[in-house]
């Protein structure tokens, strides 16, 4: 359709939770139960060599999947580079680099199906 | 939705409103926008209720778009509310009746202000007697001309022509209510029925046999907002609000909208055309939109005026379908003739939303 | 002589001190407004964190002080000082002269009412934390419906650390609280998505955080950081509920069958009343003030009045409980140094 107006709709930012699709998180939750112990404290972005430069936070990576957000979480994931520092400082002790394959595989899988 | 619980609310915010002698100052853009709707609301004071309403033709703007578009100090907005106000105490009135929300807003925020802050009345009185040597008395009652309407519902509908329920199936017409954002937002306390729920036009559709909807969007603004329509860039995002509340009201089918701001109308009346060619998306039925009207227009409508002196030919939204559902007479080829039948010439009509 | 100590307040605190002061050879006398022991923890149906029964504990307590005098039905028509004794004339014409008095007078709700964006006694479907512990003990509530429960929002602090409903402090028990009811839940509705919508989660006692991960990691509650604005009736009759999530930065929103307000706990606006008839001071969070806040938490600004429980700010039931006990022991050690 034609504008004739020079501005139209804004995409909303708003997430809409009705709208989330819970299958492969509940999937990841079954192999890995400790995605859901995150409590956001920060601990792992902050510490990321890649999260500087590219974004990488495991927080938000799981927060991302949480709310419906798989690309900008499978973005992040690319760019980690598993050295393991997260796994090192998470007080919750969840293996976050382990968490950060199953995510890949098991997401990953899914979206090349 | 539990009924008893609003009414609850409602009888938490009961504002005073006076009776009579009411000094009456117009809107800005109201004229323009929807221009028979500030002189039905003369109309219906003085001629159908009998009071004593004054207006001065030395009023200016209140200051308030400008306020709220930053573009000016808040001084300066003060001094102009208080030759406003000055105007109406030579006129020998207390009781302020505004018919722009954003003016209510702007009088009760500054009164407010000045109570919490005399200094600065003070400071105020000075400048306006050196500006105009002038003098004020604060109003005793500040009122939204919403608000007289609202008071007097039920003396309109004893004396009303029609009622806003549908002719053929007797059943009430389904009304959404859009109050204006600087109405009660920011001092809850000052708006019939408060923020929340706030009970102004609920009542009036009440009285004139409508039944309210509530939507989940109910509360959420227009999307005129001076600051962001006024920039053209800002725009997408301006109309992307309205879009979000016919989005929400949509598969409440609602017979029509009324409001009781002066952008509101406008907006959610001149979008629909907007979103109809953006998007080819229309929200009333058979390709109309949903007629969005002011609440002296309404009035006006039960009360039996000719719809075409209500100036309902210059909304974008064709008002004919509701009329035919009230069963409202009007005639089709005078929609386009001014005073004395002189022809102000039929617009171009839009493709993507049917309009008469 | 037994010296005679007058309890207000029947709750826990005023039970557990009676019980204490009668083990100490003293002769309390409870008196209570409402029909019955027990106050908010008799409404209660489990308590954190170990899903204890609250009648347990309240039937517990009921035993432990059935030798006190108790005035059921009863209010304080005044209170006066007159030298080292106090006066209390009581609703029920009784007249009592005591030198020492503990006000167990507790807290209030917070009425959920008053946050008329979330739409307590609107919308059909809105209930309290209260409300749905009465619900748990068997009581119907047609807002609780049971045959749709997929998704359920939890609300944390209504009417806490909120200013403008002048009620700034945090009520302490609303984050447990909520865990405990959403797993609680749960475990009625093992298929519903649990939403809790918090600011902070204060989660401090001892088990709490242990319950909290449970809540997470083995009954996949989502937690959201945002307080929630607004909440709408959707046409199906279902909430439509608005936040922030502020830890990612966007606004969400997400429908629920059932919507529980954690409504926090406010002064007592009684305690005040019986306060002020022998002008003891009123702290900025309206409630009764102690002589300090670390060491003398039990005392009051006046010779032989003391507090117990939330009638100083919110508490939890054990921490009412040890309070209890200790102002039964300053009491006690009060009387002795008297004789």
């Amino acid at each position: 359709m034609m504008n004739i107006f020079g501005f139209r709709l804004s995409a909303s930012s708003a997430i809409d939770m009705d709208k989330v699709d819970r299958t492969l998180f509940d999937k990841l939750c079954a192999e890995e139960p400790d995605a859901r112990r995150c409590m956001s404290c920060g601990s792992c972005s902050a510490t990321c060599p890649a999260g500087e430069f590219t974004g990488m936070s495991v927080r938000k990576v799981l927060h991302n999947l949480q709310r419906g957000k798989e690309r900008e979480a499978l973005k992040m994931v690319s760019s980690c580079m598993l050295c393991g520092k997260c796994n090192m400082v998470c007080p919750r002790g969840i293996n976050t680099r382990h968490l950060i394959l199953s995510v890949c595989r098991i997401y990953k899988t899914e979206e090349s199906r | 939705m539990i009924y008893q619980g609003k009414q609850n609310i409602w009888s938490d915010y009961q504002k005073e409103i006076p009776d009579d002698h009411w000094y009456y100052v117009r809107s800005c853009i109201r004229q323009n926008f929807f221009p028979a709707s500030e002189k039905m609301f003369m109309e219906i004071c003085r001629n159908v209720l009998g009071k004593d309403i004054y207006e001065n033709e030395h009023h200016t703007t209140c200051g308030g778009i400008a306020y709220h578009c930053d573009t000016i100090p808040q001084e300066t907005v003060m001094t102009i509310v208080a030759r406003q106000f000055a105007l109406m105490t030579e006129a020998g009135y207390e009781n302020y009746v505004a018919s722009c929300i954003t003016s209510f807003g702007n009088y009760t925020e500054i009164l407010e202000t000045w109570n919490e802050y005399p200094e600065l009345e003070a400071k105020i009185r000075e400048l306006l007697w050196k500006a105009c040597r002038k003098e004020f008395r604060k109003p005793k009652h500040l009122a939204h001309s919403s608000d007289l309407i609202y008071k007097f519902r039920n003396e309109i509908a004893e004396k009303a022509k029609f009622r806003l329920v549908n002719k053929e199936t007797g059943e009430p017409l389904r009304v959404v209510e859009h109050i204006g954002c600087h109405y009660a937002k920011m001092f809850p306390s000052k708006g019939v029925g408060g923020a929340e729920y706030p009970y102004v036009l609920a009542g009036m559709i009440e009285s004139w046999g409508g039944n309210v909807i509530d939507y989940p969007e109910r509360r959420h603004c227009c999307g005129y907002g001076f600051r962001q329509y006024h920039v053209k860039a800002n725009r997408g995002y301006s109309i992307s609000n309205t879009h979000k509340k016919f989005e929400s009201m949509e598969p409440y089918k609602p017979d029509m909208i009324i409001t009781n701001c002066p952008g509101c109308p406008y907006f959610l009346d001149r979008w629909q055309y907007v979103i109809a060619e953006m998007e080819g998306k229309t929200y009333g039925e058979n390709g109309f939109g949903i007629p969005v009207f002011t609440y002296e227009e309404v009035a006006g409508m039960v009360l039996g005026y000719d719809p075409w002196d209500l100036g309902l030919q210059l909304h974008q939204v064709a008002v004919e379908p509701l009329l035919d559902k009230i069963g409202i007479e009007y005639s089709p080829e005078d929609k386009y003739k001014g005073l004395n039948k002189k022809d102000i010439m039929k617009p171009e009509l839009p493709s993507g939303i049917r309009c008469f | 002589m037994n010296e005679i100590v007058v309890i207000i307040g029947g709750g826990i605190a005023g039970m557990e001190a009676a019980a204490q002061l009668l083990k100490l050879g003293h002769s309390p006398i409870i008196i209570e407004k409402s029909d019955r022991l027990g106050g908010h923890v008799g409404k209660w149906n489990m308590l954190f964190p170990d899903l204890t029964p609250a009648k347990k504990v309240v039937d517990e307590l009921a035993d432990s002080c059935r030798d006190a005098n108790i005035f059921l039905n009863t209010e304080i028509s005044s209170l006066n000082r007159l030298k080292d004794r106090y006066n209390l004339m009581l609703s029920n014409g009784i007249s009592i002269s005591t030198k020492y008095i503990l006000f167990a007078t507790g807290f209030n709700m917070f009425p959920a009412q008053k946050k008329e964006e979330y739409g307590y006694g609107i919308y059909d479907h809105v209930v309290t934390n209260a409300d749905l512990e009465h619900w748990m003990n068997g009581n119907a509530d047609k807002r609780m419906d049971t045959s749709g429960m997929k998704t359920i929002g939890f609300v944390h602090c209504v009417g806490s650390r909120d200013e403008k409903a002048r009620n700034p402090q945090c009520s302490k028990v609303c984050c447990i609280t909520a865990i405990k009811q959403a797993i609680e839940l749960k475990n009625m509705y093992p298929d519903a998505q649990i939403y809790c919508f918090y600011m902070d989660l204060r989660l401090f006692g001892k088990k709490f955080e242990d319950f909290y991960t449970k809540a997470q990691r083995d009954h996949g509650i989502h937690f959201i950081r945002g307080r929630v604005s607004e909440v709408s009736e959707a046409m199906d009759g279902r909430l439509v509920v608005k936040a922030e999530d502020t830890l990612i930065g966007k606004p969400l929103k997400v429908s629920v069958d059932l919507l529980v307000l954690m409504a926090g706990m406010a002064c007592n606006p009684d305690s005040e009343k019986i306060a002020s008839q022998i002008a003891l001071p009123i702290d900025t969070d309206g409630f009764l003030k102690s002589s300090d806040n670390i060491i003398h938490i039990t005392s009051s600004a006046k010779k032989g009045v003391f507090y117990a429980g939330a009638c100083t700010g919110p508490k939890t039931v054990p921490e009412t409980l040890a309070e209890a006990r200790s102002a039964a022991l300053d009491i006690h050690t009060a009387i002795i140094k008297e004789r």
